[in-house]
Protein backbone atom coordinates (compact mmCIF):
# COMPACT_ATOMS: atom_id res chain seq x y z
CA UNK A 1 0.00 0.00 0.00
CA UNK A 2 2.83 2.46 1.20
CA UNK A 3 4.65 1.61 -2.11
CA UNK A 4 2.15 2.06 -4.59
CA UNK A 5 0.98 5.78 -2.46
CA UNK A 6 5.40 6.13 -2.64
CA UNK A 7 4.77 5.37 -6.65
CA UNK A 8 1.63 7.51 -7.36
CA UNK A 9 3.92 10.48 -5.41
CA UNK A 10 6.51 10.45 -8.41
CA UNK A 11 4.05 10.02 -11.04
CA UNK A 12 1.73 12.89 -9.88
CA UNK A 13 4.08 14.86 -11.51
CA UNK A 14 3.67 13.49 -14.98
CA UNK A 15 0.54 15.90 -14.70
CA UNK A 16 1.43 19.13 -16.32
CA UNK A 17 -0.18 21.67 -13.86
CA UNK A 18 1.07 20.23 -10.88
CA UNK A 19 4.99 19.95 -12.63
CA UNK A 20 4.54 23.68 -13.28
CA UNK A 21 3.51 24.33 -9.84
CA UNK A 22 6.51 22.12 -8.65
CA UNK A 23 8.86 23.21 -10.79
CA UNK A 24 8.30 26.94 -10.23
CA UNK A 25 8.80 26.40 -6.45
CA UNK A 26 11.98 24.48 -6.52
CA UNK A 27 13.90 26.38 -9.70
CA UNK A 28 14.97 29.51 -7.68
CA UNK A 29 16.92 27.03 -5.15
CA UNK A 30 18.24 25.28 -8.61
CA UNK A 31 18.97 28.30 -10.06
CA UNK A 32 21.17 30.07 -6.67
CA UNK A 33 22.59 26.80 -5.66
CA UNK A 34 23.98 26.17 -8.90
CA UNK A 35 25.64 29.84 -9.47
CA UNK A 36 26.65 29.63 -5.78
CA UNK A 37 28.61 26.46 -6.83
CA UNK A 38 29.84 27.73 -9.92
CA UNK A 39 31.36 30.97 -8.42
CA UNK A 40 32.67 28.99 -5.36
CA UNK A 41 34.31 26.09 -7.63
CA UNK A 42 35.93 28.08 -10.31
CA UNK A 43 36.88 30.87 -8.49
CA UNK A 44 38.67 28.41 -5.92
CA UNK A 45 39.90 26.23 -9.17
CA UNK A 46 41.16 29.54 -10.74
CA UNK A 47 42.67 31.28 -8.21
CA UNK A 48 43.48 28.74 -5.38
CA UNK A 49 44.78 26.04 -6.71
CA UNK A 50 48.46 25.71 -7.15
CA UNK A 51 49.65 25.33 -11.08
CA UNK A 52 50.36 21.74 -12.49
CA UNK A 53 54.31 20.66 -12.25
CA UNK A 54 53.86 19.30 -15.19
CA UNK A 55 50.70 21.22 -17.52
CA UNK A 56 51.44 24.24 -15.87
CA UNK A 57 48.12 26.54 -15.18
CA UNK A 58 46.42 24.83 -18.62
CA UNK A 59 45.25 22.41 -16.03
CA UNK A 60 42.40 24.81 -14.67
CA UNK A 61 40.51 24.14 -17.99
CA UNK A 62 39.76 20.63 -16.37
CA UNK A 63 37.04 22.51 -14.31
CA UNK A 64 35.11 23.34 -17.62
CA UNK A 65 36.15 20.19 -19.22
CA UNK A 66 35.25 17.47 -16.88
CA UNK A 67 31.48 18.46 -15.67
CA UNK A 68 31.02 19.03 -19.62
CA UNK A 69 31.76 15.76 -20.42
CA UNK A 70 30.10 14.37 -17.51
CA UNK A 71 26.48 15.93 -18.28
CA UNK A 72 27.20 15.40 -22.10
CA UNK A 73 26.96 12.01 -21.92
CA UNK A 74 24.42 11.65 -18.77
CA UNK A 75 22.00 14.22 -20.43
CA UNK A 76 21.70 11.29 -23.34
CA UNK A 77 20.97 8.68 -20.66
CA UNK A 78 18.46 10.87 -19.41
CA UNK A 79 16.80 11.15 -22.49
CA UNK A 80 16.81 7.73 -22.80
CA UNK A 81 14.90 7.24 -19.72
CA UNK A 82 12.43 10.04 -20.33
CA UNK A 83 11.84 8.33 -23.79
CA UNK A 84 11.51 4.47 -22.39
CA UNK A 85 8.75 6.59 -19.55
CA UNK A 86 7.14 8.16 -22.69
CA UNK A 87 6.84 5.04 -24.48
CA UNK A 88 5.64 2.86 -21.72
CA UNK A 89 3.27 5.51 -19.57
CA UNK A 90 2.75 7.90 -22.29
CA UNK A 91 3.36 11.01 -20.00
CA UNK A 92 3.89 14.33 -22.17
CA UNK A 93 5.49 16.09 -19.59
CA UNK A 94 8.28 13.25 -19.81
CA UNK A 95 8.97 13.33 -23.78
CA UNK A 96 8.99 17.15 -23.31
CA UNK A 97 11.63 16.72 -20.44
CA UNK A 98 13.68 14.79 -23.18
CA UNK A 99 13.53 17.47 -25.84
CA UNK A 100 13.80 20.15 -23.75
CA UNK A 101 17.54 18.51 -22.09
CA UNK A 102 18.72 17.61 -25.90
CA UNK A 103 20.13 21.45 -26.54
CA UNK A 104 21.26 21.29 -23.23
CA UNK A 105 23.53 18.09 -24.26
CA UNK A 106 24.47 19.25 -27.35
CA UNK A 107 26.14 22.43 -25.77
CA UNK A 108 27.65 20.51 -23.32
CA UNK A 109 29.25 18.41 -25.81
CA UNK A 110 30.52 21.37 -27.37
CA UNK A 111 31.87 23.03 -24.48
CA UNK A 112 33.42 19.21 -23.72
CA UNK A 113 34.92 19.12 -27.24
CA UNK A 114 36.08 23.18 -27.54
CA UNK A 115 37.55 22.96 -23.90
CA UNK A 116 38.87 19.55 -25.19
CA UNK A 117 40.98 21.41 -28.36
CA UNK A 118 42.15 24.07 -26.02
CA UNK A 119 43.47 21.98 -23.71
CA UNK A 120 44.78 19.23 -25.83
CA UNK A 121 46.96 22.07 -28.28
CA UNK A 122 49.26 22.93 -25.77
CA UNK A 123 49.48 19.62 -23.96
CA UNK A 124 49.67 16.83 -27.22
CA UNK A 125 50.66 19.29 -29.46
CA UNK A 126 47.35 19.26 -31.68
CA UNK A 127 43.72 20.71 -31.83
CA UNK A 128 41.79 17.56 -32.64
CA UNK A 129 43.15 13.72 -32.61
CA UNK A 130 41.21 10.89 -33.83
CA UNK A 131 41.44 9.24 -30.31
CA UNK A 132 38.76 7.30 -28.92
CA UNK A 133 37.50 9.54 -26.75
CA UNK A 134 37.47 12.69 -28.78
CA UNK A 135 36.11 10.44 -31.80
CA UNK A 136 33.20 9.15 -29.50
CA UNK A 137 32.07 12.69 -28.31
CA UNK A 138 32.03 13.79 -31.45
CA UNK A 139 29.53 10.53 -32.94
CA UNK A 140 27.48 11.65 -29.48
CA UNK A 141 27.14 15.67 -31.08
CA UNK A 142 26.03 13.88 -34.72
CA UNK A 143 23.56 11.34 -32.45
CA UNK A 144 22.21 14.70 -30.69
CA UNK A 145 22.48 16.81 -34.10
CA UNK A 146 20.00 14.03 -35.71
CA UNK A 147 17.66 13.61 -32.77
CA UNK A 148 17.19 17.80 -32.43
CA UNK A 149 16.50 17.67 -36.04
CA UNK A 150 13.71 14.64 -36.25
CA UNK A 151 11.67 16.35 -33.34
CA UNK A 152 11.66 19.88 -35.41
CA UNK A 153 11.27 18.31 -39.04
CA UNK A 154 7.53 16.33 -37.75
CA UNK A 155 4.69 18.59 -37.35
CA UNK A 156 2.07 16.65 -35.08
CA UNK A 157 3.58 16.30 -32.06
CA UNK A 158 2.27 12.90 -30.68
CA UNK A 159 3.97 11.10 -33.95
CA UNK A 160 7.23 13.51 -32.74
CA UNK A 161 7.35 12.38 -29.22
CA UNK A 162 6.85 8.66 -30.63
CA UNK A 163 9.57 9.05 -34.07
CA UNK A 164 12.28 10.39 -31.45
CA UNK A 165 11.87 8.38 -28.69
CA UNK A 166 12.17 5.59 -30.79
CA UNK A 167 15.23 6.93 -32.43
CA UNK A 168 16.86 7.89 -29.31
CA UNK A 169 16.48 4.13 -27.98
CA UNK A 170 18.17 2.69 -31.34
CA UNK A 171 20.72 5.50 -31.05
CA UNK A 172 21.52 4.64 -27.45
CA UNK A 173 22.08 1.28 -28.88
CA UNK A 174 24.36 2.55 -31.43
CA UNK A 175 26.05 4.92 -29.70
CA UNK A 176 27.30 1.84 -26.98
CA UNK A 177 28.66 -0.23 -29.70
CA UNK A 178 30.48 3.19 -31.62
CA UNK A 179 32.06 3.25 -28.21
CA UNK A 180 33.37 -0.28 -28.22
CA UNK A 181 33.93 0.09 -32.05
CA UNK A 182 35.89 3.14 -31.81
CA UNK A 183 37.96 1.36 -29.09
CA UNK A 184 38.93 -1.14 -30.99
CA UNK A 185 39.70 1.36 -33.99
CA UNK A 186 42.60 3.43 -32.05
CA UNK A 187 44.29 3.33 -29.04
CA UNK A 188 44.15 7.09 -28.20
CA UNK A 189 46.32 9.98 -26.27
CA UNK A 190 43.86 10.32 -23.70
CA UNK A 191 44.31 9.39 -20.13
CA UNK A 192 42.08 6.63 -18.09
CA UNK A 193 39.25 7.43 -15.39
CA UNK A 194 41.26 10.03 -13.00
CA UNK A 195 38.52 11.37 -11.44
CA UNK A 196 35.96 8.95 -10.16
CA UNK A 197 38.18 6.31 -9.32
CA UNK A 198 37.64 5.41 -5.13
CA UNK A 199 41.25 4.63 -5.34
CA UNK A 200 42.38 7.89 -6.25
CA UNK A 201 40.29 9.69 -3.91
CA UNK A 202 41.03 8.06 -0.72
CA UNK A 203 45.26 8.12 -2.31
CA UNK A 204 45.70 4.73 -2.31
CA UNK A 205 46.72 4.70 -6.26
CA UNK A 206 49.09 7.53 -6.69
CA UNK A 207 49.90 7.11 -10.12
CA UNK A 208 47.12 8.08 -12.65
CA UNK A 209 45.18 10.48 -10.31
CA UNK A 210 43.73 13.73 -9.98
CA UNK A 211 45.41 15.51 -6.85
CA UNK A 212 43.02 16.05 -4.11
CA UNK A 213 44.22 19.74 -4.41
CA UNK A 214 42.58 19.59 -7.85
CA UNK A 215 39.62 17.10 -6.86
CA UNK A 216 37.74 19.31 -4.18
CA UNK A 217 37.11 22.21 -6.08
CA UNK A 218 36.14 19.85 -9.24
CA UNK A 219 33.82 18.25 -7.25
CA UNK A 220 31.71 21.23 -6.29
CA UNK A 221 32.14 22.51 -10.00
CA UNK A 222 30.53 19.23 -11.08
CA UNK A 223 27.40 19.46 -8.79
CA UNK A 224 26.95 23.31 -9.80
CA UNK A 225 26.94 21.97 -13.32
CA UNK A 226 24.66 19.62 -12.55
CA UNK A 227 22.18 21.89 -10.76
CA UNK A 228 22.94 24.16 -13.92
CA UNK A 229 21.71 21.26 -15.67
CA UNK A 230 18.50 20.07 -13.54
CA UNK A 231 16.98 23.95 -13.33
CA UNK A 232 17.86 24.47 -17.40
CA UNK A 233 15.90 21.11 -17.76
CA UNK A 234 13.02 22.17 -15.49
CA UNK A 235 13.23 25.80 -17.23
CA UNK A 236 12.90 24.37 -20.78
CA UNK A 237 10.33 21.70 -19.90
CA UNK A 238 7.95 24.61 -18.64
CA UNK A 239 8.62 26.63 -21.30
CA UNK A 240 7.53 23.51 -24.05
CA UNK A 241 4.88 22.39 -21.59
CA UNK A 242 3.37 26.39 -22.28
CA UNK A 243 3.86 26.67 -25.90
CA UNK A 244 1.75 23.04 -26.10
CA UNK A 245 -0.91 25.18 -24.71
CA UNK A 246 -0.31 28.20 -26.69
CA UNK A 247 -0.65 26.13 -29.42
CA UNK A 248 -3.62 24.48 -28.29
CA UNK A 249 -5.43 27.61 -27.37
CA UNK A 250 -5.04 29.04 -30.86
CA UNK A 251 -6.15 25.72 -32.39
CA UNK A 252 -9.06 26.26 -30.61
CA UNK A 253 -9.92 29.52 -31.48
CA UNK A 254 -9.30 28.71 -34.89
CA UNK A 255 -11.81 26.01 -34.82
CA UNK A 256 -14.32 28.38 -32.98
CA UNK A 257 -13.86 31.48 -35.14
CA UNK B 1 5.70 -12.44 -48.80
CA UNK B 2 7.42 -14.10 -51.98
CA UNK B 3 5.49 -12.05 -54.28
CA UNK B 4 6.21 -8.59 -52.23
CA UNK B 5 9.49 -9.35 -52.75
CA UNK B 6 9.64 -10.59 -56.53
CA UNK B 7 7.17 -7.26 -57.03
CA UNK B 8 9.73 -5.26 -55.51
CA UNK B 9 12.71 -6.51 -57.33
CA UNK B 10 10.61 -5.99 -60.53
CA UNK B 11 9.84 -2.46 -59.66
CA UNK B 12 13.29 -1.78 -58.99
CA UNK B 13 14.78 -3.46 -62.32
CA UNK B 14 11.86 -1.29 -64.88
CA UNK B 15 12.35 1.88 -65.79
CA UNK B 16 12.43 4.19 -63.38
CA UNK B 17 13.58 2.17 -60.66
CA UNK B 18 16.67 3.42 -60.08
CA UNK B 19 18.52 -0.10 -60.39
CA UNK B 20 22.12 0.92 -61.34
CA UNK B 21 21.75 4.16 -59.91
CA UNK B 22 23.85 3.17 -56.66
CA UNK B 23 26.52 1.38 -58.99
CA UNK B 24 26.78 4.37 -61.02
CA UNK B 25 27.47 6.58 -58.15
CA UNK B 26 30.06 4.02 -56.64
CA UNK B 27 31.88 3.79 -60.03
CA UNK B 28 32.28 7.99 -60.00
CA UNK B 29 33.38 8.09 -57.06
CA UNK B 30 35.93 5.75 -57.40
CA UNK B 31 36.90 7.69 -60.44
CA UNK B 32 36.99 10.97 -58.78
CA UNK B 33 39.27 9.96 -55.88
CA UNK B 34 42.65 9.41 -57.88
CA UNK B 35 41.52 13.14 -59.33
CA UNK B 36 41.16 14.63 -55.79
CA UNK B 37 44.42 12.74 -53.89
CA UNK B 38 46.76 12.27 -56.98
CA UNK B 39 47.43 9.39 -58.71
CA UNK B 40 50.86 7.82 -56.49
CA UNK B 41 50.00 4.01 -56.97
CA UNK B 42 51.08 3.30 -53.53
CA UNK B 43 48.88 5.86 -51.72
CA UNK B 44 45.98 4.95 -53.63
CA UNK B 45 46.46 0.94 -52.53
CA UNK B 46 46.89 2.21 -49.05
CA UNK B 47 43.31 4.10 -49.13
CA UNK B 48 41.66 1.68 -51.47
CA UNK B 49 39.88 -0.50 -48.74
CA UNK B 50 38.36 2.58 -46.84
CA UNK B 51 37.30 4.17 -50.30
CA UNK B 52 35.48 1.49 -51.56
CA UNK B 53 33.55 0.73 -48.25
CA UNK B 54 32.86 4.55 -47.81
CA UNK B 55 32.14 4.30 -51.60
CA UNK B 56 29.70 1.33 -51.12
CA UNK B 57 28.03 2.44 -47.76
CA UNK B 58 27.05 6.24 -49.53
CA UNK B 59 25.48 4.48 -52.28
CA UNK B 60 23.40 2.72 -50.04
CA UNK B 61 22.30 5.33 -48.52
CA UNK B 62 21.35 7.19 -52.09
CA UNK B 63 18.94 4.57 -52.75
CA UNK B 64 17.35 4.71 -49.14
CA UNK B 65 14.89 7.87 -49.45
CA UNK B 66 13.13 5.80 -52.91
CA UNK B 67 13.18 2.61 -50.49
CA UNK B 68 9.38 3.13 -48.71
CA UNK B 69 9.10 6.45 -49.64
CA UNK B 70 7.16 5.41 -53.53
CA UNK B 71 5.12 2.83 -51.89
CA UNK B 72 4.22 6.20 -49.43
CA UNK B 73 3.05 8.30 -52.09
CA UNK B 74 1.23 5.49 -54.37
CA UNK B 75 -0.88 4.29 -51.01
CA UNK B 76 0.26 0.48 -51.39
CA UNK B 77 1.98 1.09 -47.98
CA UNK B 78 -1.09 1.69 -46.17
CA UNK B 79 -2.42 -1.49 -48.05
CA UNK B 80 0.48 -3.62 -46.72
CA UNK B 81 0.17 -2.27 -43.39
CA UNK B 82 -3.22 -4.05 -43.38
CA UNK B 83 -2.39 -7.00 -45.01
CA UNK B 84 -2.53 -10.08 -43.17
CA UNK B 85 1.53 -10.41 -43.22
CA UNK B 86 3.02 -8.86 -40.25
CA UNK B 87 4.71 -5.56 -40.87
CA UNK B 88 7.69 -6.48 -39.31
CA UNK B 89 8.04 -8.76 -42.17
CA UNK B 90 7.46 -6.39 -44.41
CA UNK B 91 10.32 -4.29 -43.86
CA UNK B 92 12.80 -7.13 -43.61
CA UNK B 93 11.20 -8.41 -47.26
CA UNK B 94 11.66 -4.77 -48.22
CA UNK B 95 15.16 -4.57 -46.98
CA UNK B 96 15.80 -7.78 -48.60
CA UNK B 97 14.66 -5.98 -51.72
CA UNK B 98 16.92 -3.01 -50.94
CA UNK B 99 20.29 -5.34 -50.31
CA UNK B 100 19.41 -7.56 -53.78
CA UNK B 101 19.02 -4.19 -55.86
CA UNK B 102 21.84 -2.14 -54.64
CA UNK B 103 24.07 -4.08 -51.96
CA UNK B 104 25.19 -6.99 -53.71
CA UNK B 105 25.81 -5.44 -57.27
CA UNK B 106 28.01 -3.03 -54.80
CA UNK B 107 29.65 -6.31 -53.95
CA UNK B 108 29.98 -7.69 -57.19
CA UNK B 109 31.60 -5.05 -59.10
CA UNK B 110 33.80 -3.57 -55.94
CA UNK B 111 36.62 -5.72 -57.28
CA UNK B 112 36.67 -4.20 -60.90
CA UNK B 113 36.75 -0.47 -59.10
CA UNK B 114 39.48 -2.18 -56.05
CA UNK B 115 41.75 -2.79 -59.25
CA UNK B 116 41.06 0.84 -60.75
CA UNK B 117 42.85 1.59 -57.01
CA UNK B 118 45.32 -0.59 -57.11
CA UNK B 119 44.25 -2.73 -54.20
CA UNK B 120 46.56 -5.15 -53.49
CA UNK B 121 46.16 -8.81 -54.41
CA UNK B 122 45.59 -10.15 -50.87
CA UNK B 123 42.50 -7.88 -50.39
CA UNK B 124 40.24 -8.40 -53.25
CA UNK B 125 39.36 -11.52 -51.31
CA UNK B 126 38.35 -9.78 -48.10
CA UNK B 127 37.08 -6.96 -49.58
CA UNK B 128 34.76 -9.03 -50.84
CA UNK B 129 34.21 -11.36 -47.95
CA UNK B 130 33.32 -7.83 -45.96
CA UNK B 131 31.36 -6.26 -48.03
CA UNK B 132 29.00 -9.19 -48.77
CA UNK B 133 28.88 -9.22 -44.52
CA UNK B 134 28.41 -5.92 -43.96
CA UNK B 135 25.94 -5.02 -46.68
CA UNK B 136 23.22 -6.51 -45.03
CA UNK B 137 23.54 -4.73 -42.39
CA UNK B 138 23.48 -1.08 -44.12
CA UNK B 139 20.15 -2.10 -45.75
CA UNK B 140 18.77 -2.99 -42.35
CA UNK B 141 19.86 0.34 -40.94
CA UNK B 142 18.72 2.04 -44.15
CA UNK B 143 15.17 0.54 -43.69
CA UNK B 144 15.26 2.26 -40.13
CA UNK B 145 15.92 5.15 -41.03
CA UNK B 146 13.81 5.52 -44.14
CA UNK B 147 10.47 4.22 -41.43
CA UNK B 148 11.35 7.11 -39.17
CA UNK B 149 11.09 9.82 -42.29
CA UNK B 150 8.63 8.54 -44.50
CA UNK B 151 6.06 10.85 -43.91
CA UNK B 152 7.89 14.14 -44.26
CA UNK B 153 7.99 16.61 -47.38
CA UNK B 154 12.31 16.38 -47.08
CA UNK B 155 12.89 13.35 -45.65
CA UNK B 156 16.22 12.82 -47.80
CA UNK B 157 18.68 14.86 -46.25
CA UNK B 158 17.46 14.49 -42.75
CA UNK B 159 17.21 10.32 -43.72
CA UNK B 160 21.22 10.85 -44.25
CA UNK B 161 21.74 12.81 -40.94
CA UNK B 162 19.91 10.14 -39.10
CA UNK B 163 21.57 6.84 -40.99
CA UNK B 164 25.12 7.96 -41.23
CA UNK B 165 25.81 7.73 -37.38
CA UNK B 166 24.27 4.68 -36.94
CA UNK B 167 26.56 3.41 -39.56
CA UNK B 168 29.66 4.07 -37.75
CA UNK B 169 30.05 0.54 -36.11
CA UNK B 170 29.40 -1.34 -39.57
CA UNK B 171 31.69 1.31 -41.51
CA UNK B 172 34.67 0.69 -38.41
CA UNK B 173 34.49 -2.98 -38.52
CA UNK B 174 33.95 -3.61 -42.36
CA UNK B 175 37.04 -1.19 -43.31
CA UNK B 176 38.87 -3.11 -40.89
CA UNK B 177 38.40 -6.28 -42.15
CA UNK B 178 39.42 -5.06 -45.51
CA UNK B 179 42.39 -2.86 -44.32
CA UNK B 180 43.70 -5.49 -42.35
CA UNK B 181 43.16 -8.36 -45.08
CA UNK B 182 44.89 -5.86 -47.67
CA UNK B 183 47.96 -5.43 -45.69
CA UNK B 184 47.89 -9.25 -44.93
CA UNK B 185 47.31 -9.03 -40.93
CA UNK B 186 44.78 -10.79 -39.13
CA UNK B 187 41.26 -10.37 -39.46
CA UNK B 188 39.18 -12.84 -37.42
CA UNK B 189 38.39 -10.44 -34.53
CA UNK B 190 36.92 -7.57 -37.04
CA UNK B 191 35.23 -9.99 -39.16
CA UNK B 192 33.52 -12.03 -35.98
CA UNK B 193 32.19 -8.23 -34.88
CA UNK B 194 31.03 -7.47 -38.52
CA UNK B 195 29.11 -10.62 -38.49
CA UNK B 196 27.84 -10.10 -35.01
CA UNK B 197 26.46 -6.73 -35.85
CA UNK B 198 24.66 -7.76 -39.10
CA UNK B 199 23.35 -10.67 -37.33
CA UNK B 200 21.70 -8.59 -34.47
CA UNK B 201 20.20 -5.76 -36.53
CA UNK B 202 18.70 -8.05 -38.88
CA UNK B 203 17.43 -9.56 -35.72
CA UNK B 204 16.31 -6.91 -33.79
CA UNK B 205 15.97 -3.78 -35.68
CA UNK B 206 13.06 -4.86 -37.83
CA UNK B 207 10.78 -4.58 -34.92
CA UNK B 208 11.99 -0.61 -34.57
CA UNK B 209 11.35 -0.04 -38.49
CA UNK B 210 7.89 -1.73 -38.30
CA UNK B 211 6.91 0.22 -35.22
CA UNK B 212 7.52 3.76 -36.60
CA UNK B 213 6.32 2.85 -39.79
CA UNK B 214 3.29 1.72 -37.33
CA UNK B 215 3.64 5.79 -36.22
CA UNK B 216 3.79 7.78 -39.33
CA UNK B 217 1.14 5.64 -40.80
CA UNK B 218 -1.54 6.28 -38.12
Amino acid sequence: MTISAKANAIWAYANPKKFLAASERVLPFFWISSGLCLVVGLTWGFFFTPDDYRQGSTVKIIYLHVPAALLAINTWFMMLVASLIWLIRRHHVSVLAARAAAPVGVVMTVIALVTGAIWGQPMWGTWWAWDPRLTSFLILFLFYLGYIALWEAIENPDAAADLTSVLCLVGSVFAVLSRYAVNFWNQGLHQGASVMRIEAVTGADTQEKVSNVFFFPLLICIVGFVLLFVALVLYRTGTEIRARRFRALLARERAGA
Amino acid sequence: MIALLLRDLKLAFRAGGGFGLGLAFFLILTVLVPFSVGPQSSLLSSIAPGVLWLGALLACLLSLDRLLALDWEDGSLDLLATAPVPLESVVTIKALAHWLTTGLPLVLVAPLLGVLLNLPVAGFFWLVISLLLGTPALSVIGTFGAALTVGLKRGGLLLSLLVLPLYVPTLIFGAEVARRGAAGMETTTPLLMLAGITAAVIALLPFASAAVLRVNLR
